[in-house]
């Protein structure tokens, strides 16, 4: 998937000339997570460069690069390093096409690894994608695979509005399922793996049906797909699983046609329950599905606590709490 | 342990409060035209005195001395004046509709005009500016027209904003004017990459942004500074200090114990202070700027010293927190009396021309005005519909969106 992530950087930085791609240690050095190694030896120090440990100063620049015409992607190391850059995401890119109705743009991209499972504690696991889908103006995506990791990160820089691309960093080297105590079958023995070379797309706002299947519907994105599918295997429940892939805009119709078919439905983030994405997901699901459900919507979550370091297999929706939530959909 | 006194925390209190006399003893004057004036190549560390001095051109009889005097010819000079009487009949008149009901808010610059003015005809009319909610004049300046302004501020049927931002919070990207946040500061380092953009790209046009002293306190302040030091910007980082943040004298923003154009000094970028109601010190301190950012050389952060006379928008009192006399105590003088003084020294103006370029550009207003009202204003008159409410927060509408305009009945 990194192999993914920096091929759609490479591609879009060939194919236009304003894309600039900068962040903490992306530059001579490529990234903590090697994702943008060897673009600054290809396309130099102007193009994909280092910058300060300033991430309000980071996307403040690329707002003001972005209102010059430039198309840049922007790394935040860890997506819990986010917070300080929240004013000028919420208050600046986001609103900033809406306050000056169009005369100014903010067509940047935010690439950030989130998600726990690699023992960073409580600052280096978060998944803060609810905080974005709140803000009007932002889009939020989190790829699944490497295939259509960089699809979508190909459309986010296309897009012309301010994108969050969250990378669940468990997900980097192979299909994470949950299973912490088994080896990770790597990408590149798994069908997502193949990404072509050059230019393709996967659009925003599209999910994606991972497994067909009548009896229940998950909602899952980020490596919480690959948990559901596992939990899926695991219960014998015939359960249809849906990739989000982007959070907003929502694919509501998937949504929609899988749950008026199953008439149950079960959500999975790992992101805390309150307030959480799911939140949102149930209220409509609830709000266009409810004649049609037949138990109570599931939600399995990360718990309301901090990421906690030495317990995070506790902490972590896996498998086994994701079947006994399919479970409790059908028995509902 | 050794030392038991208690410790006390020191919160700064302005020289004077509402009932006292106005004390400006604090504010130390060098003489005029005897600051000198650096190569636009000198190395910061080497004009440590410019960040605690202040540039000064006009001689209180009017007549301009020194190596900062920019020797403008009477045209430009005329149509400085011109600028800053607008700026403040503008002013003048929409703080008047306000308080008709016309709006809901107005903020003027009285008493800052030469800021706005000096630096828009310093910079050359492609440069970007990140203004704040007090730089009008570099709008006015550049030629932007008044109805197009009061139409925002009216909120009115020609509002290009589709009445959507508070008043004179301007957005013209063919003026070259950034549009303006209700957020301090944040438009200080968007500045700073905007100018990293235009060096990326091998432009040659500059950026210029505007904090008040108040808001430097800010975090996105140090990421400027931080950012147009490393990558070397071409950009003019401007501190308005007008000495209040709405009631807070300068001191509470870390003004008590030195200045702030020494804030450059950590970040080895060069520091100008200047006295900011001296149109020709901010002409000339901003050309250097803008000089040095031309020529690859980077940024310099400049102080523009003034006061606000007025107060700080249509819902504040001054008089609630600081001598009501204070303005005309103010040892910097005004800035549109100031240059009148220099021109009239000149022999290139008189009372009788000023009062006439008065009673012109008032006159601008009255027609601007008759104009902007024709549209309508906040309370009267056609406004855009509130189905444009949901465009614009995406390029293309999505699907939630388009539920909820349908929701409110369009």
């Amino acid at each position: 998937m990194v192999q993914a992530l920096n091929s759609a950087m490479d591609v879009m930085l060939a194919r236009d000339q304003n894309v600039v791609v900068f962040g903490e240690d992306v530059g001579y050095f490529g990234g903590v997570f090697r994702c943008t190694e060897g673009l600054q030896r290809k396309y130099g120090p102007e193009r994909a460069f280092d910058t300060p440990i300033a991430e309000a100063g980071i996307l403040a620049t690329a707002v003001g690069m972005g209102a010059y015409g430039l198309r840049p992607v922007v790394e935040i190391q860890f997506a819990d390093y986010i917070y300080p850059a929240t004013d000028q995401l919420i208050s600046e890119a986001a609103r900033l096409r809406y306050r000056s109705a169009g005369e100014f743009t903010a067509p940047i991209t935010v690439r950030a690894p989130c998600g726990g499972g690699i023992f960073g504690g409580q600052t280096h696991s978060q998944s803060p994608e609810a905080i974005f889908t709140h803000v009007c103006g932002l889009k939020t995506v989190m790829p699944s695979n490497p295939y259509d990791a960089k699809g979508l990160l190909i459309s986010s820089i296309e897009d012309d509005d301010p994108v969050i691309f969250l990378e669940p960093k468990r997900l980097y080297n192979g299909p994470f399922d949950g299973h912490y105590e088994r080896p990770v079958t790597p990408w590149s023995e798994h069908p997502a793996g193949e990404v072509p070379e050059g230019h393709y797309t996967v659009p925003l706002g599209k999910a994606a049906v991972v497994r067909p299947g009548d009896d229940v519907t998950v909602l899952a994105y980020g490596t919480m797909v690959y948990v559901a599918l596992a939990a899926v295997a695991e219960s014998g429940i015939d359960a249809e699983v849906i990739d989000l892939r982007t959070l907003l805009p929502l694919d509501i119709d998937t949504i929609v046609d899988s749950v008026a078919k199953t008439g149950r439905c079960v959500i999975v983030h790992e992101a805390t329950r309150t307030s959480g994405f799911g939140a949102e997901l149930s209220a409509l699901v609830h709000e266009n599905c409810f004649f049609k459900l037949e138990a109570p919507i599931v939600r399995v979550t990360g718990w309301d606590t901090p990421y906690p370091h030495s317990l995070e297999w506790d902490y972590f929706p896996g498998p086994k709490r994701v079947a006994e939530g399919l479970r409790r959909a059908m028995e509902g | 342990m050794k030392n038991s006194i208690p410790l006390r925390l020191h919160v700064p209190e302005p020289p004077a409060r509402p009932g006292q006399a106005p004390d400006f003893s604090w504010v130390k004057l060098p003489k005029v035209g005897s600051v000198s004036r650096p190569d636009i190549g000198t190395d910061p560390h080497d004009m440590r005195e410019h960040a605690y001095t202040m540039i000064r051109v006009l001689e209180d009889d009017g007549t301009a001395v020194g190596p900062w005097d920019p020797k403008l010819d009477p045209e430009t000079l005329r149509r400085g004046l011109r600028m800053m009487m607008l700026t403040r009949a503008y002013d003048d008149r929409m703080a008047r509709a306000q308080r008709q009901g016309k709006t809901s808010f107005y903020m003027r610059c009285t008493g800052e005009e030469a800021v706005g003015v000096a630096q828009a005809m310093a910079l050359d009319d492609r440069d970007m500016t990140f203004p704040t909610y007090r730089q009008q004049g570099l709008l006015i300046t550049r030629g932007w027209p008044l109805v197009d302004m009061m139409n925002q501020v009216f909120s009115n049927s020609r509002d290009r904003l589709k009445g959507r931002q508070m008043p004179i919070m301007y957005s013209s990207k063919a003026a070259a004017f950034f549009s303006i946040s209700g957020n301090l500061a944040t438009q200080f380092p968007q500045a700073v990459g905007w100018a990293m953009a235009s060096a990326i790209k091998h432009d040659t046009r500059i950026a210029a942004g505007w904090i008040g002293e108040g808001a430097t306190a800010e975090g996105d302040f140090h990421h400027a500074c931080t950012f147009a030091s490393v990558y070397r910007a071409p950009v003019i980082l401007n501190i308005v200090n007008n000495q209040y943040a709405i009631s807070s004298f300068q001191g509470i923003a870390g003004g008590e114990r030195t200045t702030f154009a020494a804030r450059a000094r950590g970040y080895g970028l060069p520091a100008l202070r200047v006295d900011g109601n001296d149109f020709l010190a901010v002409y000339a301190a901003t050309s250097w700027a803008v000089e040095r950012a031309r020529s690859n050389r980077g940024a310099t952060l400049i102080e523009l010293f003034t006061y606000r006379a007025s107060a700080h928008s249509s819902s504040d009192d001054p008089s609630k927190y600081r001598p009501a006399d204070e303005p005309s105590h103010w040892p910097l003088g005004d800035p549109i009396e100031r240059l009148q003084k220099h021109l009239t020294a000149l022999g290139e103006g008189s009372d009788e021309r000023h009062t006439r370029l008065a009673e012109e550009v008032k006159e601008e207003v009255r027609a601007a005005m008759r104009e902007a009202e024709s549209y309508g204003t906040l309370g009267t008159g056609e406004h855009h519909s509130p189905a444009t409410m949901f465009d614009d927060v995406f390029k293309e509408m999505p699907w939630h969106l388009r539920r909820q305009r349908q929701e409110l009945g369009f």
